[in-house]
């Protein structure tokens, strides 16, 4: 699974959103489709201790998600962690997208795959687990580094 | 602890062993007690629901849901005040609630009965009553297994006044220690809060010691009933409480109405919560009077067929009784422990001696929230996280607990799908 992390680099993100969503057209069932979430998380490029710290938490979670952010020649690369796995296959699902990527993409990108991939329950503002709040601090991280750019 | 060691500290394992899964739903017939819950027949995520989140609110039956609809059909107008048939009508529901809830909680008068918002605003409406009457040298009492509702609005008022909030210590089962709380009493403490049953881990209180005890140093208590109202038919004179707070929708009611009970010599002490019509006698611009009680404290338009729901949903329970809401509850209670204590690595949070309805629950190794989350996709209603009590969640060092909280519309059959589902949990994400 590491391997799709990696390939991002050559990918744009829209490239591998359809990717995700072919790979979880696969699956028949919501169970099929969480168990292969759960294995994304394990797969997902961990966050270094050091950030593990409150100020990483992204709010609005009802488990704890830290996100790093950082740029590596023109583009941001993004790391994370989560003590719930569901929460953190979410989480590994967005990074994969949205990782090694131009801040400027990243800020334009669409997320409506998440819809497309039958997680649209967790799509909702209300909903605790606090994805529209990922994609939110993924997309700052995105602005912060364009605005230096610029 | 083991889970042999917990389920024998259950009240109910002392006196009776069950052997047949069958005597359960014995006594009440539940399958037409379902019947009068339309939202129990509904699916979620393409399977049966399973509503095991009662503590949160309860579900509302037709009797409940049919006074609504007639109450807007046929009887809505505003009340204590116009001349007309219908708002005397409506006045007259909204005043029989009231008598139904007085009579129901054993209280002594029926303008002790204050109809609120819930038992969030009951809370609010002593903490802020209370500002003038404490100073910095006085210390109020709140229990460590508080709701947030129970806690805030008390420190709001210590930073108001400069009293200090103490904390009375529970012990790893979740029960409160009383020999502590006999120590942090004393000529300085004027207030005391404690819920009648704990909404994190169920434990049912010993408020009568506690009032009491409180009552020898001049104190005044308040006893936060939202959580027990649906499972004990409190006896507030018995009890002797200065306060005593429950929500209605809690107990097969609406949201968005309660009621604070109060004695009558603490409420005419007590200022005004809000100003606005109803709660005035004479109002000029140099001066208001207030009106008696209860309209002191019911400034405004308030809730009127929320009112008059309460009190049908008073008669629906009353109807079923108590005592046996209790004893098949106890017996749901006890069988959900036996069979979640079969899962290895389960945890149980609050297993105090008297507990009633709800089990607090983990997995070694797995976050609540996932295992909340696996719950819905199978249509199970639980709740995940902290339950609006952090502290409880600090003392035990965790993020939150699953919890399952029961009624007594629930079934045997409920709680095996449950017990599977969190094995499934289990399996997926271990």
């Amino acid at each position: 699974m590491n391997r799709n992390f990696e390939q991002n680099e050559q990918m744009t993100i829209q490239e591998i959103q359809e990717e995700i969503v072919d790979e979880f057209s696969m699956f028949d069932d919501w169970m099929q489709r969480y168990e292969y979430m759960i294995e994304l998380g394990k797969s997902l490029p961990l966050i270094d201790d050091q950030y593990k710290t409150e100020d990483y938490i992204i709010k609005g979670c009802q488990s704890k998600v830290w996100v790093h952010a950082q740029m590596k020649d023109d583009k941001v690369v993004f790391t994370a962690d989560s003590d719930a796995i569901i929460t953190k296959g979410i989480i590994a699902i967005l990074i994969r997208a949205f990782s090694n990527q131009k801040p400027q993409d990243i800020i334009d990108a669409d997320t409506s795959f998440i819809d497309e991939i039958g997680l649209k329950e967790h799509l909702s503002p209300t909903r605790a687990n606090g994805l529209v709040s990922m994609i939110k601090q993924l997309k700052l991280y995105a602005v912060a580094y364009q605005t230096q750019l610029n | 602890m083991d889970g042999r060691e917990i389920s024998l500290q259950f009240r109910f394992f002392t006196s009776f062993k069950m052997t047949n899964k069958d005597t359960i739903q014995s006594k009440l017939n539940i399958d037409t007690i379902r019947k009068d819950f339309p939202i129990l027949f509904r699916e979620v995520n393409g399977r049966p629901l399973v509503y095991l989140d009662n503590a949160a609110t309860s579900q509302t039956p037709r009797q409940v849901i049919n006074t609504i609809v007639d109450y807007y059909q046929n009887l809505n107008a505003n009340i204590h005040r116009g001349v007309h048939t219908l708002s005397q009508e409506a006045t007259d529901a909204y005043e029989e609630a009231r008598r139904k809830i007085q009579e129901h909680f054993n209280i002594a008068k029926p303008h002790e009965v204050i109809f609120t918002s819930g038992t969030t605003h009951s809370i609010n409406l002593v903490a802020t009553g209370f500002t003038s009457f404490l100073d910095k040298d006085d210390e109020v009492l709140v229990s460590a297994m508080e709701h947030h509702s129970n806690i805030v609005p008390w420190q709001m008022l210590c930073e108001r006044t400069g009293a200090k909030l103490k904390v009375i210590p529970m012990t790893v089962d979740g029960e409160l220690k009383m020999e502590e709380y006999n120590k942090l009493l004393s000529q300085k403490t004027k207030l005391v809060f404690c819920n009648h049953v704990s909404n994190a881990l169920g434990t049912i209180n010993p408020i009568k010691g506690i009032i009491d005890a409180a009552h020898g140093v001049g104190a005044t208590v308040l006893i936060d009933g939202a959580q027990a109202a649906a499972h004990i038919k409190a006896d507030l004179q018995a009890l002797d409480v200065d306060f005593y707070t429950v929500s209605a929708h809690k107990m097969c009611g609406p949201t968005g109405v309660g009621i604070l009970y109060g004695k009558e010599e603490w409420l005419n002490k007590l200022p005004p919560y809000q100003g606005g019509g109803e709660m005035i006698a004479e109002v000029t611009f140099e001066k208001t009077t207030y009106a008696d009680l209860p309209h002191k404290f019911e400034a405004g338009t308030p809730n009127i067929c929320g009112g008059i729901a309460f009190g049908a949903a008073l008669d629906y329970m009353n109807a079923i009784g108590f005592d046996m809401i209790t004893e098949y509850e106890d017996e749901l209670v006890r069988y959900a422990t036996e069979q979640l204590l079969t899962i290895e690595g389960l945890k149980i949070y609050g297993t105090a001696k008297h507990k009633t309805s709800v089990i607090s629950f983990n997995i070694k190794g797995i976050h609540p929230y996932d295992i909340g989350t696996i719950l819905d996709k199978l249509g199970i209603a639980v709740r995940t996280g902290h339950h609006c009590a952090q502290p409880i969640m600090d003392f035990y060092q965790i993020p939150g607990t699953v919890r399952a909280s029961f009624s007594f519309y629930n079934t045997k059959e409920e709680v095996d799908v449950l017990v599977e589902g969190v094995k499934k949990a289990k399996s997926m994400l271990l």
